[in-house]
């Protein structure tokens, strides 16, 4: 039961809002961080702690891409597909992801350690081509930076080739220079 | 490269500079609080705000000190701000930079804000997706609240403001203002009919203001050096200030340059940007994120400001352009974008929903050499029948791809129809269908 898991953490989210119902969505990230997904017994719970009917959280769950409904790969591949990246190459991204996993949009590998889909702009534009993988950003993608992540997520589970604090393009040192 | 005064990327310029509490004050940060909170009158910083000319960096530019003065004089109950940092139009990823590298001065706006509009407590409306900036916010706040400039009795001021993050979970639409208040009640992120507008009926039906990140990190610098500073910045009377300008697409150095408001898009793509990535010509520009019809370089002299582009056919938007070279296909990328609305329309008024479906499949039928010419017909009228026919400006916003390169580049869509005509790949007609 997520009341007795996360008792503190529940209270604290609640006390935040005025009206119970603004609990939900946060409630419902809380309910995916451990399993990828939330679960309709998840639900179900979140429902009951806001005082609304499951249908309620189902019709709001139903309209965000952010909250999985099943379970998903370990490491959780969405690629940005949209104009932005796609003019300097995320549909060669694609086809590289595809190629080492074996697995295309909406599926995941054998081992569930990767799952894939394509995705609608993450606010990355000017470092594209891009991805993230569960809650961090990998932009400005090679082949090569590709292949690094995919090794480093597989033996360590994260990678340092993730994005820090976002600046770009980079302040220099040198006057009078970019 | 002209050299222009950075206001909002002056501090994370600075080589070393962390966007801590300590380098923000270092840098002369919460000045601003210091000397408006319990100095200067509410009224008297809308005012200020006003007289800047500040207009909203979202997308729509609407006059914030306007915009605040519209909230009920005579209500006393609660009030909210919710900062609309959903930053999700695509071409656009400047909100992102200014919250990582510089939140305290988001911050600072945000306490300034709520205390002219009477507010006590201020949502950051955050798109889900941005993990990191969502944690670094919430450091921030808890250094700020440790540091006494956001909590109870500010400075000792007895002003309360609180702030808290609150995450989106994938939604564009959230970005408009009243489906951001729709989502941050926990529902289905669907914008409202206005009127009533969020100024008094907003979140929970209180008044309330939804302001841009970049908006609100201008306000400690036109409280700490004046209106009329602000004022003589850009291309004034109505454009004014600086702007963070987001370049995508073939350049050479893509990423954020802050200019004032008034430089073209040439200075902005060549000087800036560093020019094209390759020895091809630009093909086309989109001015101001997805929403805002493509460009010629015809249009590389247009001023960056709200009227010039205004007039030019576009819209400055939310500042994001996007720069396409020779050699693109105008069909491929407007069915690109017309994808995008397609999967984020909310599905609340007819026309946006159906007709973002049957736009994508005729893009598609003609992209493939299936088309025939009767599509190009189908296509504007689609458009005609879907612009101002719907609640909010996605509508609009939907059809302007499709719009846009239909006026300059109509031929790239006769040759792929002629294309399927020549090789007889047209689609059959559909069984039943009379014409």
């Amino acid at each position: 039961m997520l009341r007795d898991t996360y008792k503190d953490e529940i209270e604290e989210i609640l006390s935040r809002y005025p009206v119970k119902r603004s609990a939900l969505i946060p409630l419902l990230y809380m309910a995916q961080r451990d399993h990828g997904y939330v679960s309709e017994s998840a639900m179900k719970e979140i429902a009951q702690l806001l005082g609304l009917t499951p249908p309620q959280v189902y019709e709001t769950i139903t309209f965000y891409t952010m909250f999985n409904l099943k379970p998903v790969g370990k490491f959780h591949i969405q690629v940005c597909k949209s104009l932005m990246c796609a003019l300097v190459g995320s549909d060669t991204v694609l086809e590289w992801i595809k190629a080492k996993l074996g697995i295309g949009p909406g599926e995941s590998t054998p081992d569930r350690l990767f799952s894939l889909c394509l995705v609608e702009c993450l606010a990355a534009c000017g470092t594209g081509p891009m991805m993230q993988i569960n809650d961090d950003y990998y932009e400005r993608l090679t082949e090569e930076k590709l292949d690094r992540i995919l090794s480093d997520l597989r033996s360590t589970g994260t990678s340092a080739l993730k994005s820090g604090p976002f600046m770009w393009p980079e302040p220099v040192t040198v006057k009078g220079e970019r | 490269m002209p050299q222009h005064e950075l206001i909002l990327l002056k501090n994370m310029m600075q080589p070393g500079y962390t966007g801590s509490l300590a380098d923000y004050e270092k840098a002369g940060g919460y000045q601003a609080l210091r000397t408006t909170l319990g100095k200067v009158a509410p009224a008297d910083v809308t005012t200020a705000v006003r007289k800047s000319g500040l207009r909203g960096r979202g997308g729509a530019g609407f006059p914030t000190g306007v915009k605040w003065g519209f909230l009920p004089k005579d209500y006393h109950g609660p009030r909210y701000l919710c900062c609309n940092a959903d930053e999700s139009e695509p071409g656009t990823f400047k909100d992102r930079q200014l919250m990582e590298r510089d939140p305290h001065q988001m911050l600072e706006g945000i306490v300034l804000a709520c205390y002219a509009i009477g507010a006590e407590s201020a949502y950051i409306y955050i798109r889900g997706e941005l993990v990191l900036c969502a944690k670094l916010l919430e450091q921030a706040i808890d250094e700020a609240r440790t540091a006494g400039y956001i909590g109870k009795n500010i400075l000792g001021t007895g002003i309360n403001v609180d702030v808290w993050v609150h995450r989106g979970a994938g939604a564009y639409i959230c970005g408009e203002e009243t489906a951001l208040l729709e989502s941050l009640e926990g529902k289905r992120g669907l914008p409202r009919i206005k009127p009533p507008f969020p100024a008094t009926h907003g979140l929970y039906n209180k008044p309330t203001v939804v302001n841009n990140v970049e908006t609100l990190a201008n306000l400690p610098h036109i409280l700490a050096r004046g209106a009329d500073w602000f004022a003589s910045i850009g291309s004034p009377p109505k454009s004014t200030g600086t702007r963070v300008f987001c370049v995508s697409g073939h350049v050479k150095r893509p990423g954020n340059y802050e200019v004032p408001m008034g430089v073209t898009f040439r200075e902005l793509v060549y000087e800036h940007a560093g020019g094209m990535r390759s020895n091809k010509p630009i093909k086309a520009f989109i001015p101001g994120g997805a929403s805002a019809p493509f460009l010629t370089p015809a249009h590389l002299d247009v001023k960056l400001d709200f009227e010039s582009v205004a007039a030019a056919g576009s819209m400055l938007g939310s500042g994001g352009v996007t720069v396409m070279e020779e050699g693109t296909s105008m069909v491929w990328a407007a069915l690109r974008l017309m994808e995008f609305f397609y999967h984020e329309s909310c599905g609340k008024c007819s026309p946006c929903r159906e007709g973002s479906s049957w736009l994508v499949q005729t893009m598609r039928r003609i992209l493939a050499k299936r088309g025939r010419m009767e599509d190009l017909e189908t296509l504007s009228d689609l458009c005609k029948n879907i612009a101002g026919r719907t609640v909010c400006a996605f509508g609009d916003a939907e059809v302007a791809p499709i719009q846009g390169t239909l006026k300059y580049w109509r031929e790239e869509y006769v040759a792929l129809i002629r294309e399927a005509e020549a090789a007889n790949l047209i689609m059959p007609e559909p069984a039943g269908v009379k014409h």
